[in-house]
């Protein structure tokens, strides 16, 4: 669970996070495009969050592709979260939600 | 083969002999699927299908079944707004490494704009990190709201 927590205290990394959450099973190359990133630094912020399970990669033909994979962020909620308590938090992030939204 | 929609990987506390039990056995899908037992005979080409008391269930065919290392099926859409959709493909991949089991599920062929896809995307994690719970502390996840719970 250390490596989980490690994974995501850095904003790149949740932001690789954010963009397989758009749209899940990216090569390198896809998710490069348009980050103020090297792609060393990708490849290494992949690897970290490889590691820690909140990644997992795919081979298809020729191609690696990446997937997000939230089990262990939901095992976190998890361990907090009581069953009763999962209607309210879920009523209140929605509100947090509609309050916080912006005109795109 | 097309490109996998969601690929889930959890690693768990346990045998692969027990994983492939608790994927095909109903008196245990019962205790961490929040209630739906699975219930067929694992050849290929056979039926399965799951059932639950008060809520509708999936079903489909089983196209890999090899114990205890791979098993593959297809998805029917349960509810029934979902019968109209593409029927998916959903399979199990375990490997022992070490002490532990690692268990890759790889969910292909969804129909993009349908329902059952964002279902999956909520469904697949409560399920895996509660067969993670079951098998490593024998407790499934409270994970879905029951009436009473209110």
């Amino acid at each position: 669970m250390d490596d989980v927590f490690k994974a995501l205290a850095d904003a790149s990394r949740r932001s690789l996070l954010d963009r397989l959450h758009a749209r899940n099973g990216q090569t390198l190359n896809e998710l490069c495009e348009g980050l103020a990133m090297t792609r060393q630094a990708v490849t290494k912020h992949l690897a970290i969050l490889e590691t820690a399970n909140l990644v997992t990669t795919f081979r298809h033909g020729r191609e690696k592709l990446h997937y997000l994979n939230p089990v262990p962020i939901h095992q976190i909620g998890e361990r907090w979260i009581k069953k009763f308590e999962r209607g309210k938090l879920t009523a209140l992030s929605e509100l947090k939600r509609q309050l916080e939204k912006r005109d795109e | 083969m097309s490109k996998p929609e969601f690929v889930y990987v959890t690693y768990i506390e346990t045998t692969p002999e027990k994983l492939w039990h608790a994927l095909t056995d109903g008196d245990f899908t019962e205790r961490y699927w929040f209630g739906h037992r699975i219930a067929s005979d694992w050849k290929v080409g056979s039926p399965y299908r799951f059932t639950h008391p008060s809520r509708p269930s999936p079903m489909g065919k089983v196209l890999i079944s090899d114990a205890p290392k791979k098993l593959a099926y297809t998805w029917e859409a349960c509810a029934e707004e979902l019968k109209l959709e593409r029927t998916s493909r959903v399979t199990f991949d375990i490997e022992p490494r070490g002490k532990v089991v690692k268990l890759t599920v790889t969910h292909d062929n969804l129909d993009e704009r349908g329902k059952t896809l964002r279902g999956i995307s909520e469904g697949w994690p409560m399920v895996l990190a509660s067969l993670k719970s079951f098998l490593e502390t024998g407790r499934a996840l409270p994970a879905e709201i029951k009436s009473d719970a209110a």
